[in-house]
């Protein structure tokens, strides 16, 4: 039920180590994909069926077809190490606990797509993880697998560890381009995809930490191997990653497809006394779930299916402690935070989301104030430039359509009727501010 | 204080406040890549390792450096929240509060250290010791509530060891993150993300226990990932196995 690939050395010791790295394997896929072509490789990304693990799901070994070859341009790798999705928890214990993996996995697919040039953009708030990164790129560096003839092939590859400053707008895979070339975090307009045009204008392949991070094990172990895992369509295996309410909150890597029931079964259930309420599939940004979606098969297609989106695979489990009001106003606050401005529907928007969901946590207003809730949405919904904007809007329509009583009676009773001490971790220790 | 020597001679970068070694360590880091101004969040990393905060003359010197109009540098410096416009203590000092750790105790939690340190947010004590912040997801949702101490994890925290945290901070005694090493100041933190390592990597364990939760069970139960070599079979079914 569970199938460890990525995290299988996460409890070897010092398992951060080139060593340590290297004595299970580690650096064995480089070696032989440094004797293929390079379009070989994208074939065997292709026929693998690996999706991008960021969120879209975008088919990874196409996305590296995309880019123009032999275009005369310098070509680009970037890896989006700027995990800040809420609820999202993967890349940085992947990146902590074996940061070889992605260092291995960004050379080979430098190799795949042709470019010299490699960063992995990674968000600043995590200090360890970026002395992690920087340490095991130095290594890579001594030992020969990157800087200039890689193994004596002739292959050029930098690599630049590179820290971000705090903006979420900056997992957006064109602001996160920007922001690497020292600018405001801020979308572009597309098309140009970033394939096309990406960094300083020319083809660049960005992919998620847990998309590349999974090369190297397709290349060891091959395609077929690889898409033995998973769903028709959504193939291997990936890190769910359960917070919140459960017993044993963590990280399984299973094959796509296993659904929350079978999830949660492992983690112990929801923590003792209580019953699920709600729960995000990918993060924030993916419509909520109920205990109606139990057994959703949590692939690309079945939460697609469901009303809502695979995503991160972030599932934050809610239990019905949990005000489902306050949970999205301060998603909402978060988006409105976190809008970069550029867009007038998401900057102005979020705001004014924000103003009537207080309005109604106050138990202000009235029931007509979640038709204008809606109605906002929907001038936010497919209207801002980029992602975030559609993100703000998820956890608001799909909370309104699983509880919109729940939102009636913070009006009935002039009030929040929930008890915030009640869903804390420590409810039972009788802390309270 | 006032700062003299703001005029630049061309060529030559002098700027108050910034001596030579930083000036070439700025160099450095625009060194790193394709196009210099790819540099510059780096470089304003390193300016606040410096500086304590990003300051005019911070802006001046990387606007030079690049080419750049001193706006254009400061329209950045803005934008992220991890740059800092006032003095920061010792100890930056975040508490999540979004949704997730708000609702598992991160809101208590930020109640109570703005009552015990006396500061609202991104306030700074009177000691300057600390700078206390709510911050956005720090993606350690499985160790919520989560705080971070100069952007070390501190997992799995109460409102009781928030204060304990802080009070031990304040003291100057040694502080370990519950996944990193020895809590360092503010300012060194900043000159690691300006690119600079500090030889702490291998300090701290390679994960927390609730990191490896998932693995401890598909070993305890002799799960994993199919053999690879009978991989060419078991490609004709899927391993969830039903269709």
């Amino acid at each position: 039920m569970l199938t460890p690939v990525l995290s299988d050395n996460w409890d070897q010791d010092r398992c951060w180590t080139l060593q340590a790295y290297e004595d299970r394997g580690g650096y064995r896929a480089l070696r032989s994909a440094l004797e293929q072509q390079p379009d070989a490789l994208i074939d065997l990304v292709k026929a693998s069926g690996l999706r991008g693990r960021g969120g879209a799901g975008f088919p990874t070994g196409m996305k590296w077809g995309f880019i123009p070859q032999g275009d005369g341009k310098p070509h680009y790798l970037v890896v989006n190490a700027d995990e800040s999705e809420p609820g999202t928890c993967k890349d940085i214990p992947l990146m902590l606990a074996s940061p070889h993996t992605l260092v291995e996995g960004a050379i080979i697919s430098s190799f795949a797509i042709r470019a010299n040039y490699a960063f992995i953009y990674v968000r600043g708030e995590v200090l360890h993880v970026v002395r992690r990164l920087q340490r095991a790129v130095q290594e890579a560096y001594l030992a020969g697998y990157l800087g200039k003839d890689i193994l004596g092939t002739g292959f050029d590859l930098e690599l630049v560890v590179h820290a971000g400053a705090g903006a979420y707008i900056c997992g957006e895979e064109t602001s996160l381009l920007d922001s690497l070339e020292g600018r405001r975090g801020q979308p572009r307009l597309r098309p140009p995809f970033p394939a096309v045009a990406g960094l300083y204008a020319s083809p660049t392949v960005v992919n998620n930490v847990e998309t590349i991070a999974s090369v190297p094990c397709i290349v060891d172990n091959g395609a077929d191997w690889f898409a033995s895992m998973g769903t028709e369509k959504s193939k291997g295996m990936t890190l769910y990653s359960l917070s919140g309410h459960v017993r044993r909150p963590g990280q399984y890597e299973a094959p796509l497809g296993i659904t929350l029931r079978e999830l949660l079964d492992l983690a112990g259930g929801v923590r003792e006394g209580h019953q699920l309420k709600f729960w995000t599939p990918g993060g924030s940004s993916t419509p909520i779930l109920t205990d109606e979606h139990l057994d959703v098969p949590l692939d690309y297609e079945g939460v697609g299916a469901a009303g809502s989106m695979l995503g991160t695979k972030a599932l934050q489990i809610f239990d019905e402690t949990t005000c489902v009001l306050r949970a999205v106003l301060r998603w909402t606050e978060f988006y409105k935070h976190e809008s970069c401005g550029k867009c007038t529907p998401c900057r102005e928007g979020t705001w004014w989301l924000v103003q009537v969901l207080q309005r109604l946590e106050r138990g202000q207003g009235s029931e007509e104030d979640l038709e204008l809730l809606l109605d906002q949405c929907d001038n936010i919904l497919g209207r801002a430039f980029c992602a975030l904007g559609d993100g703000a809007v998820s956890p608001i329509t799909s909370s309104i359509q699983y509880f919109r009583q729940e939102y009636l009676a913070h009006l009935e009773q002039g009030g929040c009727p929930f008890d915030p001490a009640a869903s804390t971790l420590f409810a039972t220790a009788g802390a309270h501010a | 204080m006032t700062e003299e020597g703001f005029e630049n001679s061309p060529g030559e970068v002098q700027a108050a406040g910034l001596d030579a070694e930083t000036i070439g360590e700025l160099r450095q880091i625009a060194a790193r890549y394709p196009q210099a101004r790819s540099a510059l969040l780096p470089m304003l990393h390193l300016v606040q390792s410096v500086q304590g905060q990003v300051t005019p003359t911070g802006i001046e010197t990387c606007a030079d450096m690049l080419g750049l109009t001193a706006a254009e540098v400061a329209a950045v410096a803005t934008f992220y929240t991890m740059y800092k416009r006032r003095p920061v203590g010792d100890y930056h000092v975040g508490v999540c509060t979004n949704t997730l750790c708000a609702v598992m105790g991160g809101d208590v939690i930020f109640e109570r250290l703005k009552e015990h340190l006396d500061v609202g947010n991104d306030e700074i004590t009177d000691d300057g010791r600390i700078t206390l912040e709510h911050v956005e997801c720090n993606a350690a949702c499985d160790f919520a509530p989560v705080m971070m101490v100069n952007w070390e994890f501190m997992d799995n925290m109460t409102p009781e060891s928030a204060v304990e945290l802080v009070d031990t901070l304040r003291s100057g005694a040694e502080v370990r993150s519950t996944r990193g090493p020895r809590i360092c100041t503010w300012r060194e933190a900043e000159r690691v993300l300006a690119g600079f390592p500090d030889d702490l990597a291998d300090e701290g364990p390679a994960a927390g226990p609730e990191t490896l939760v998932g693995l401890q069970i598909a070993r305890e139960r002799g799960w994993r990932a199919p053999d690879p070599k009978h991989a060419q079979q078991s490609a004709q079914h899927s391993t969830r196995g039903e269709q």
